[in-house]
């Protein structure tokens, strides 16, 4: 009989040395969950991020950004693997599909409401002056906008990595294996690869933080 | 480059909006010639903005023709259009993520300007407008008051030395007092620059001041009356007009003209004003002091002249 393992404060002590025991398992499996977060947030990006964009331009399609936010949320991962199964079967793909319906909506929606609430007569002054639909997207609306653009990344790439764990139980790979499987790695397994999924999370975090701060337009100090 | 004036004419111009009875701009016709200042005015819901965005293409015209030089707009390529108008609208639009002399510098960059010609007209334009390369270049627009902004907008707008300037209320949003200075260097700058300038205003007084012709507009985009200022005051055309010019429409003609416009008589005694002092104000003058006779005076102060009421009233 499996007896569960209690927490205690030296469960982390023990998650420390089997880090150290362990590294090289912990790695590849972080890179599985590295891939099959980047794939899943890369198409979430080209399907989303240039609609959002050019619908946000058109100032068109306000319910459908709003929709796709709701509908998003509605929908629990783990639902869309099981329904996955059913079609695409078990492994990469179909855990891919399931973390691409959750990264879609952030991106989505933040890039449609960033480009929708630039300030109207800025935009007329650049269409007035010769600017062409593409130039108005890329010099001004854009730039303006990217705060909340990357805002949405962000939150899309958090999401991804924190619930590309279930990936595991469709046969995905990443560090959800070991999370799921205690029989196996014991506590202070789960506990490391939890520490791992944290630390990525939180490094993606960082990592978009930097390239907003980077690339946030200046606007000087307001007088 | 092209620096000479642009001739404008819309010719049966019409703008319907689908599913409005209404024109927004109903048959307009008229032309503004190289080198004048044309103020379109009227109350709101008068098209005078929608006719001046016809222009630039950014409401598109359902029927008739506008001309540029006597090319059609829609002949043109719109980009290669826009660019060759400058446009100052009332909210100014500045990009709040470049610095003033970017701003400044926009349609030369579209246009493909090399950066050092870029850099020397923006310097150049910023002067020109009052303001001072060097610091306030450097600046972002958040950083700037209202009027500095509008000074910006206006430096931006002619740029590229475009012969025609497309003005929405470009003074609209400001106190009156810095408004009326805006005004002044505006007129300033056409005396030295003589572009065609097509101007919308609701402020009757503000087309008087500014334009060498005004365009009244009345409800339904018609036009209701086209001439000089002083036509306008002294000629209104119906009731609508001389309601809209104000019932001190002859006070306001008064204000057109100067002391040294009149035939003086001889020198005599009374109240003194100088050569270019209005006839409205000299008229004030009268009223405060109870006397009959201005003494006109050159700059220096010496009595060349004299004007009875009667002269002023003529």
């Amino acid at each position: 009989m499996i007896v569960a393992a209690q927490f205690s404060p030296g469960t982390f002590v023990d998650a420390i040395h089997f880090m150290g025991n362990h590294a090289g398992l912990l790695l590849s499996k972080t890179g599985e969950h590295l891939e099959l977060s980047g794939v899943a947030l890369a198409i979430a990006l080209v399907l989303a991020l240039p609609l959002g964009l050019w619908l946000g331009h058109r100032h068109r399609g306000f319910l459908f950004a709003a929709s796709v936010a709701n509908v998003g949320r509605a929908l629990p991962s783990l639902v869309l693997i099981a329904f996955g199964l059913t079609v695409l079967g078990i492994g990469f793909w179909n855990n891919t599909a399931a973390l691409v319906v959750l990264a879609v909506p952030p991106i989505l929606t933040n890039a449609y409401f960033a480009i929708d609430n630039i300030d109207r007569d800025v935009v007329e002054a650049a269409r007035g002056m010769g600017f062409t639909e593409r130039q108005i997207l890329t010099r001004v609306e854009l730039p303006l906008g990217l705060p909340l653009v990357v805002a949405g990344i962000r939150i899309a790439a958090i999401f991804v990595i924190a619930t590309a764990t279930i990936a595991a139980v469709a046969g995905g790979g990443g560090l959800g294996e070991i999370i799921v499987n205690q029989a196996s790695y014991g506590l202070a397994g789960v506990v490391a690869a939890s520490l791992c999924v944290s630390a990525l999370a939180f490094l993606a975090a960082l990592l978009l933080a930097l390239v907003l701060r980077a690339a946030s337009p200046r606007q000087g100090p307001a007088t | 480059m092209p620096t000479s004036a642009a001739e404008v004419v819309f010719d049966k111009a019409t703008k319907l909006y689908p599913g409005r009875p209404e024109p927004a701009v109903d048959d307009l016709s008229l032309t503004v010639p190289a080198g004048e200042i044309c103020v379109l005015v009227g109350p709101s819901g008068s098209g005078k903005t929608t006719a001046l965005k016809l222009v630039n293409r950014l409401i598109y015209l359902t029927e008739g023709e506008i001309r540029i030089d006597g090319t059609k707009i829609y002949d043109l390529d719109v980009t290669e259009l826009r660019r060759s108008i400058g446009y100052v609208i009332q909210q100014v639009g500045l990009f709040p993520h470049m610095t003033v002399e970017a701003n400044v510098g926009t349609v030369p960059r579209l246009l493909g300007w090399p950066k050092q010609r870029i850099r020397e007209r923006s310097a150049e334009l910023l002067e020109l407008v009052g303001l001072d390369p060097a610091q306030d270049g450097a600046r972002y627009p958040a950083q700037l008051s209202g009027g500095q902004q509008q000074r910006v907008g206006l430096a931006r707008a002619l740029a590229a030395n475009p012969p025609l300037m497309l003005m929405d209320e470009p003074f609209g949003a400001i106190d009156p007092i810095v408004r009326a200075r805006l005004q002044d260097e505006f007129l300033r700058l056409q005396q030295e620059l003589r572009k065609t300038v097509l101007f919308v205003t609701h402020d009757i007084d503000e087309a008087i001041k500014i334009g060498d012709r005004i365009a009244i507009f009345r409800q339904g985009g018609k036009l209701a009356q086209y001439d000089t200022p002083e036509a306008i005051l002294r000629r209104p055309i119906d009731d609508f007009v001389a309601e809209f010019v104000g019932a001190d429409r002859a006070l306001k003609a008064l204000a057109l003209r100067t002391l040294g416009e009149l035939e003086l008589g001889p020198p005599r005694d009374g109240p003194r004003a100088t050569k270019d002092t209005t006839l409205r104000d000299a008229l004030a003058l009268l009223i405060d002091e109870h006397a009959d006779i201005v003494a006109v005076t050159d700059a220096d102060g010496a009595v060349v002249g004299s004007v009875t009421r009667d002269d002023l009233l003529q």
